[in-house]
């Protein structure tokens, strides 16, 4: 197995997927010949040429109607925008026509096939707009499905599953970790479960719960805890819609306690969600109320981006205050 | 531990900062680099000038194409299009089936039978002969106002009325207002209520149907007001950039439910802006329908053969009000209307028709009858069709329902079973189900519980 890191995890599976399925096309803002702003789309252009991976003008809601367009057709387009920031002038081509093409048809039509890939979050010095997390607008919209990867190797199996997945699917992706994520990765075709989180450790005394980069966060914090004798079970929602409540609430039912952590501003985050759904699943095992540890309610910061982070030393201190209630 | 942190957190933060800034510089050099003799900044190059001179738009004038006069003769030296006898009758069919459709669905909605309607009064010619000019499988991507297309394609009375009332037989399983009708047989995209979301789409479904190289092509309709849409532009603008098989069909029919087309745009109409996107374009009379037929038919040659997107303005007024739910004596004046009326585009065909000796009063009384007894006896079925399943609330929104969604409808079910009479239309189809097991209840009472 190679070791790659995220941006060629994502790569391969693009490339896999196009080599596949000669109806796999991928394009937006520099995607072509430049191969994206993050190089995700390296020589694909040149390896299948200009008519399956090209430059689109500068325009999301554009990118995404043809993109629906293209779905309807019996196409699979896999669709970037540039920064997940600026996916909202296609809010309404997703939220209003992605989401809803096959309900509304009564199955006559429908843009299962589409995929759209966005960079997601902060930490990289981006402030307002190049760090936005907006997966919670989106899990409101049913009919979509919403997936973030934590690592190269949960990347490109996800990828696979999205751009095959007959429902249309956003695909955050970590941009902090595009580089810095290493890790081994089958050179083979394969796919990982949408719909479906992991626990990606096994403890009892508390559940922790996220999602993409914030993995990392919550995992450090896991080692901090364990030195204090707490065992943490790690979980990663992977999907975020539709997502896993049973994992979920099975682990909750076992450890008593819930710590969910996400980039995004608290109110009206995907935790709230997540909370209200464990509380009525596992009311009478709850030693702790569920603990949300989340960006402020505030747009994106950049000098302050370090106090304004969900980090490990916050997580850290909500697992003790979980432990301790 | 912290300051690995750190350093690390700083590593990324350069890494990243270094992608931007080397992306910026990339895209900076290639602005100020020029090849003698091309310009990468525009498709033509350009001449130096030394004074200050703006252009204002009034150097391009677009002239309106016209084949057919309102008296059923053709203008002096127009030629009319190539049609023989059985096309030209299926189009002039198709223009009054929609017209008696409008007019009796409008009725019902007045009784109260139905609770919204939309007409097409006045835009028979436009949006009927570009259909007719198309093959039949080209792709149709619709805003809401042209049911003549479906008519055309030979939609039934049966389907549209299944798809008014939002029945179990109607396609899309009661979900949307009357009038969003969809058929995946005739290639006429479901209606979508958010206006020229289409349009982009149609660029891409044409960009599919280019790859594929069936010889298939889109068209897309929408109103000069749906036209101001961001959505138009990101369209027109990749079509002509990506070389697309797509026709943009615009019903300039002068109002966007009250705001009138002047008050939309400061240019000439809609048909300008192709200027913009290098884009073909012509401008034709709306209630010409050989004019539009055979400006739709040259369009589609230009798309399909040379894959030239093509922008058609079909100069046209809607003669009814926006929607049953609209007074247009809000807004603009009955002699207006009235000189509207004189052009009425069924009116024109059928003097045309009837001068080459295709068309008699007499088929027009038979034809005119037959369509408003099918109507009315396919609404009266239609009414009495019970609701879709319940089920069909959670169908259709992911290729199969999640496993929340099975536990939202179970939990549904059981609260319905609690207080039947507040939900007759879903209830009575328990009560059936029991009947059915048990004996009694006829099918008629059953589709009355479960009409409406």
């Amino acid at each position: 197995m190679a070791t790659l890191n995220l941006l060629q995890a994502i790569n391969q599976a693009l490339d896999i997927a196009m080599a596949d399925n000669e109806r796999v096309l991928c394009f937006g803002e520099d995607v072509g010949g430049f191969g994206g702003v993050f190089r995700a789309t390296s020589h694909l252009q040149e390896k299948y040429g200009k008519a399956r991976c090209f430059n689109t003008p500068l325009v999301e809601q554009g990118i995404i109607g043809f993109a629906n367009g293209l779905a309807a057709q019996g196409s699979t387009p896999v669709a970037e925008i540039q920064f997940a920031d600026y996916i909202f002038p296609a809010f309404d081509q997703i939220v209003n026509e992605s989401a809803k093409f096959r309900y509304r048809s009564g199955s006559l039509f429908n843009v299962g096939g589409l995929t759209i890939r966005a960079p997601y979050g902060g930490g990289i010095s981006g402030g307002l707009y190049h760090s936005q997390s907006p997966e919670a607008y989106f899990a409101h919209t049913p009919g979509l499905k919403v997936v973030v990867p934590r690592n190269p190797h949960q990347a490109k199996g996800l990828l696979l599953a999205a751009i095959r997945d007959p429902n249309p699917v956003l695909f955050f992706e970590p941009k902090r970790l595009y580089r810095a994520s290493t890790g081994e990765v089958p050179e083979s075709d394969y796919q990982l479960p949408l719909g479906e989180a992991e626990v990606v450790k096994e403890g009892r005394d508390i559940t922790l719960l996220a999602w993409g980069a914030q993995m990392e966060v919550i995992e450090e914090a896991a080692e901090l805890a364990e030195k204090e004798g707490i065992s943490c079970e790690i979980i990663d929602l992977r999907s975020i819609l539709p997502w896993d409540v049973e994992t979920v609430a099975t682990s909750v039912l076992k450890t008593g306690r819930l710590v969910i952590s996400h980039e995004a501003p608290l109110t009206g985050g995907f935790a709230g969600e997540i909370a209200a759904t464990i509380q009525e699943r596992c009311f009478l095992y709850l030693e702790s109320p569920i603990s949300r540890v989340t960006g402020l309610d505030t747009p994106f910061p950049l000098t302050l981006e370090k106090e304004y982070l969900p980090d490990r030393l916050k997580v850290f201190e909500a697992i003790k205050a979980s432990m301790a209630y | 531990m912290w300051q690995l942190m750190m350093i690390k957190r700083y590593v990324i933060a350069w890494v990243y900062g270094y992608l931007l800034i080397n992306h910026a510089l990339k895209r900076g050099v290639r602005l100020f680099t020029t090849t003698p003799g091309k310009s990468i900044m525009t498709t033509t190059t350009s001449s130096l000038v030394h004074s200050p001179h703006f252009l204002e738009g009034d150097e391009f004038s677009i002239d309106t194409f016209a084949l057919l006069k309102q008296d059923g003769s053709l203008y002096e030296g127009a030629t009319a299009p190539d049609l023989d006898r059985d096309k030209a009758l299926r189009i002039y069919h198709a223009m009054v089936f929609t017209r008696v459709l409008d007019e009796r669905m409008l009725a019902a909605q007045r009784q109260g039978r139905l609770s919204f309607y939309m007409q097409c009064t006045g835009e028979e010619a436009a949006v009927i002969g570009s259909t007719a000019a198309l093959d039949d499988d080209d792709m149709i991507m619709a805003q809401y106002r042209e049911q003549g297309a479906l008519v055309y394609r030979g939609f039934s009375c049966d389907e549209f009325m299944n798809q008014m009332f939002g029945n179990e037989r109607d396609y899309g399983k009661g979900r949307q207002m009357p009038i969003h009708y969809g058929s995946a047989a005739l290639h006429y995209m479901t209606i979508s209520s958010p206006l020229a979301t289409q349009i982009p789409q149609a660029t891409g479904y044409a960009y599919g149907q280019k790859l594929a190289g069936d010889g298939h092509c889109t068209i897309t309709y929408f109103g000069e007001g749906a036209a101001s849409e961001g959505d138009f532009h990101a369209a027109l603008n990749m079509a002509t950039v990506h070389k697309v098989p797509v026709i943009f069909f615009c019903r300039n029919n002068g109002y966007a439910i009250s705001t009138p087309a002047v008050e939309q745009f400061a240019a000439d109409g809609v048909a300008p802006r192709a200027f913009g996107y290098k884009m073909r374009v012509i401008r034709v009379d709306g209630n010409d329908m050989l004019a539009v037929y055979q400006a739709t038919l040259e369009a589609r040659r230009l798309a399909v053969e040379q894959n030239q997107p093509v922008l058609i303005e079909a100069m046209t007024y809607r003669l009814a009000a926006h929607s049953s739910s609209d007074d247009p004596s809000g807004y603009r004046s009955k002699k207006e209307e009235e000189a509207w009326r004189e052009k009425d585009p069924i009116l024109r065909l059928r003097r045309w028709l009837e001068g080459r000796e295709w068309w008699s009063d007499d088929e027009e009384k038979d034809l005119q009858e037959r369509l408003r007894r099918e109507v009315l006896e396919t609404m009266k079925v239609a009414q009495k069709c019970p609701a879709p399943p319940l089920e069909s609330l959670i169908t259709d929104v992911y290729d199969t329902p999640t496993t929340q969604l099975n536990e939202q409808l179970a939990k549904l079910e059981a609260h319905i079973r609690l207080y039947p009479e507040a939900y007759p239309k879903s209830a009575s189809r328990y009560s059936t189900e029991r009947s059915a097991q048990g004996s009694s209840t006829s099918s008629d009472d059953v589709t009355d519980q479960g009409g409406h």
